[in-house]
C-alpha cells in the first residue's frame, strides 16, 4: 500500500470493526454462554453521523462499549484511527450515556472540568475550553449550579459538555435522550446536529427511536435480534445543514418506513412472538 | 438559612419544650424521692460543672469516647470499602455482620474485660464494637449503590483506580456513609458509657453508677441532663449536615 492510499484509509475510516463477536460466558458455566453480538463488520467514516437502531436486547449498547474500550471483543478486531482498541478508551473518544451521569457533588462547571482531568493543559487553556463548552450547550447561567437544581435535559447537556470539553474526534452517544420527553428530544437532536457540524467530529449514536435515527444520521445501521448483526445499512442523503424540520419531508417518512420494514421481524423475535419460526 | 434547616430548628425547639413540660409534670407527680425539677437540676448542674472533680471525669470520658469513635470510624470505613467493592466478600461477610449487629454487645463484655483489663482500653473497645458495625454496614451499601454509570464515566475518562475511589466512589457514596457515621456516633457513645458504668473508676458513666448507689438524685439528674444535651446536640448537628449532603444528590 503506498502512502496516499494509507492516508486515504486513515481519512475515510475512523473506526473499523472486523468480524467482531461478543460472547458473555459466566465464569465456570460455559453452557450458559450468551452470544450477544456479531459477527459484525463496520467502517465509520471520518466526520459522518452514524446511527444504530435495533430491537431491545440486540447488543446495541455492547457494540458501543466495544468501541469505547469498556469491554473487549471475544473475537475479531476493533480499531480506532488504525490502532486496535484493547479494553482501554483511546484518546479522542468521548462517550455520553443514557442515564444521568452528571456528578451531583460537583457544580456544572466543575463537572465539565472533570472531563479534562487526564489531559495536561495549561490552566488558561482549561478555563477557555470550559467557557466554550458551557457556551455551546447554553449552560453559562448555570455554571455554578448543582445538577440537582437542573432539569433532566439540562443535566444531559452537562454530560455532553463534559465530553465536548475534551474536543473528541469521535463522540459515542448511548441513547442519550432515552430518558427525555419527545419535544425535548427533538430539540436536543437539533443541538447534537449543531455540535456535529461545529466540531467536525464523527458521531456514533445508539437509539431505539427510528425517527430519531432517520432525522439525525447520514447512515443508519439496522441490527438484528440477538445475536446482533447488521442486517441493513440505510443512507439518508440529508444535507449537512439539516435540522429537526426535516421530519415534514417525504424522504423522512420513507426512511422511517424502510427502517421499520427491516426491523419488524427482528423486534417480534426480540419480544418472543415468532420464536418458533426461527 | 434554607427551609430544611429551618424545619429542623423548629422540630428541635418543639422537642425541647415538650421534654421540659413532661419533666416538670412528672416531677409534680413523683416528687423529690425520684426526681428534681428542671430548675433545680439546672441550678445543681451549674454548680457541679464548675468543680475540678467534674472536669477530670469529663476529660476521661471524652478521651475514651474520642478514641472509640476514631477506631470505629477507621475500622468501619475500611471494612465497608473492602466489602462494598467486592460482590464475593460482601456476600460472605455481610450476613455475619448483620448477625453480629443484633447480638446485645453487653454479653461480650465479660470477655472484653478479661481481654483488655479494667480501665481505658476495655472502655474504648466496648465503645468501638458498638459503633463499628453500623458504620461498616452503611458503607457497604453506600459503595455498592454507587450508580454504575458513574463508574462507567470514570472508565471512559481513563481514571486510575485510586482516582476512581477518591473522585467518584467516595463523593458518590458520602451521603449514605454519613448516615452510618451518625448512627455509629450515638452507638459508640452508648457503648463507652456502658463500659464506664460497669468496670471503671473514672468517667461520667462511673460517676452516674456511684450516684445511683448513693441515691444522689441531684447528681443522677445532672448527669442525665448533660449526657442528653450532648448526645442530642451532636445528633441534630450531624442530621443537619446529612440533610445538606442529601439535598445535593
Amino acid at each position: 500500500m503506498n502512502v496516499t492510499q494509507t492516508a486515504q484509509t486513515l481519512l475515510s475510516n475512523q473506526v473499523s470493526l472486523r468480524k467482531v463477536d461478543k460472547v458473555f460466558s459466566p465464569p465456570g458455566k460455559p453452557a450458559d454462554a450468551v452470544h450477544a453480538l456479531g459477527p459484525i463488520d463496520l467502517e465509520l467514516h471520518h466526520g459522518e453521523f452514524f446511527a444504530v437502531v435495533g430491537p431491545s436486547g440486540c447488543g446495541k449498547s455492547t457494540l458501543l462499549e466495544l468501541i469505547a474500550g469498556l469491554s473487549t471483543a471475544t473475537s475479531g478486531e476493533v480499531a480506532f484511527e488504525g490502532k486496535p482498541i484493547e479494553g482501554r478508551i483511546p484518546d479522542g473518544v468521548g462517550v455520553v450515556f443514557q442515564e444521568d451521569a452528571s456528578f451531583p457533588w460537583l457544580t456544572v462547571s466543575d463537572n465539565i472540568a472533570f472531563g479534562l482531568r487526564r489531559m495536561k493543559l495549561p490552566p488558561g487553556e482549561k478555563a477557555r475550553r470550559i467557557e466554550k463548552a458551557l457556551a455551546m450547550m447554553g449552560l453559562v447561567p448555570f455554571a455554578n449550579s448543582y445538577p440537582a437544581q437542573l432539569s433532566g435535559g439540562m443535566r444531559q447537556r452537562v454530560c455532553i459538555a463534559r465530553t465536548l470539553v475534551t474536543e473528541p474526534r469521535l463522540i459515542l452517544l448511548d441513547e442519550p435522550f432515552g430518558a427525555l420527553d419527545q419535544q425535548t428530544r427533538l430539540l436536543m437532536g437539533d443541538e447534537v446536529l449543531n455540535l456535529w457540524r461545529k466540531t467536525g467530529a464523527t458521531v456514533f449514536l445508539i437509539t431505539h427511536a427510528l425517527d430519531e435515527a432517520a432525522m439525525l444520521a447520514d447512515r443508519i445501521g439496522v441490527m438484528s435480534a440477538r445475536p446482533g448483526r447488521l442486517i441493513d445499512i440505510v443512507e439518508t442523503g440529508w444535507s449537512r445543514d439539516r435540522d429537526s424540520r426535516i421530519v415534514q419531508e417525504e424522504q423522512f417518512g420513507a426512511i422511517t418506513a424502510r427502517l421499520w420494514r427491516s426491523l419488524r421481524q427482528e423486534s417480534m423475535k426480540a419480544i418472543g412472538k415468532i420464536e418458533a419460526a426461527t | 438559612m434554607n427551609p430544611q434547616t429551618g424545619q429542623l430548628l423548629r422540630n428541635t425547639l418543639t422537642l425541647i419544650v415538650v421534654v421540659l413540660v413532661a419533666w416538670q409534670a412528672l416531677y409534680w407527680v413523683v416528687g423529690d424521692v425520684a426526681l428534681r425539677s428542671p430548675l433545680q437540676t439546672l441550678a445543681f448542674a451549674a454548680k457541679f460543672t464548675s468543680t475540678p472533680q467534674f472536669a477530670a471525669h469529663l476529660a476521661e470520658t471524652s478521651k475514651a469516647f474520642g478514641l472509640a469513635l476514631l477506631l470505629a470510624v477507621v475500622i468501619g470505613l475500611s471494612i465497608g470499602f473492602t466489602l462494598g467493592a467486592s460482590r464475593f466478600l460482601s456476600d460472605v461477610f455481610e450476613p455475619m455482620l448483620v448477625a453480629l449487629y443484633s447480638i446485645p454487645k453487653i454479653t461480650l463484655y465479660p470477655i472484653l474485660l478479661l481481654a483488655f483489663g479494667l480501665g481505658m482500653s476495655s472502655k474504648v473497645a466496648f465503645g468501638t464494637i458498638h459503633g463499628v458495625i453500623p458504620i461498616a454496614l452503611f458503607t457497604i451499601t453506600a459503595v455498592r449503590n454507587v450508580k454504575r454509570v458513574y463508574i462507567k464515566t470514570g472508565h471512559v475518562m481513563g481514571l486510575t483506580p485510586l482516582d476512581m475511589i477518591a473522585r467518584i466512589i467516595v463523593p458518590a457514596a458520602l451521603p449514605e456513609i454519613f448516615a452510618g457515621l451518625r448512627i455509629g456516633f450515638s452507638l459508640t457513645l452508648i457503648g463507652t458509657l456502658l463500659g464506664e458504668m460497669f468496670a471503671s473508676q473514672r468517667g461520667l458513666g462511673f460517676l452516674l453508677m456511684s450516684a445511683i448507689g448513693l441515691h444522689n438524685v441531684d447528681l443522677i439528674m445532672t448527669l442525665t441532663l448533660l449526657l442528653t444535651v450532648f448526645a442530642g446536640t451532636a445528633s441534630v448537628v450531624l442530621l443537619a449536615l446529612n440533610q445538606r449532603l442529601y439535598a445535593r444528590s
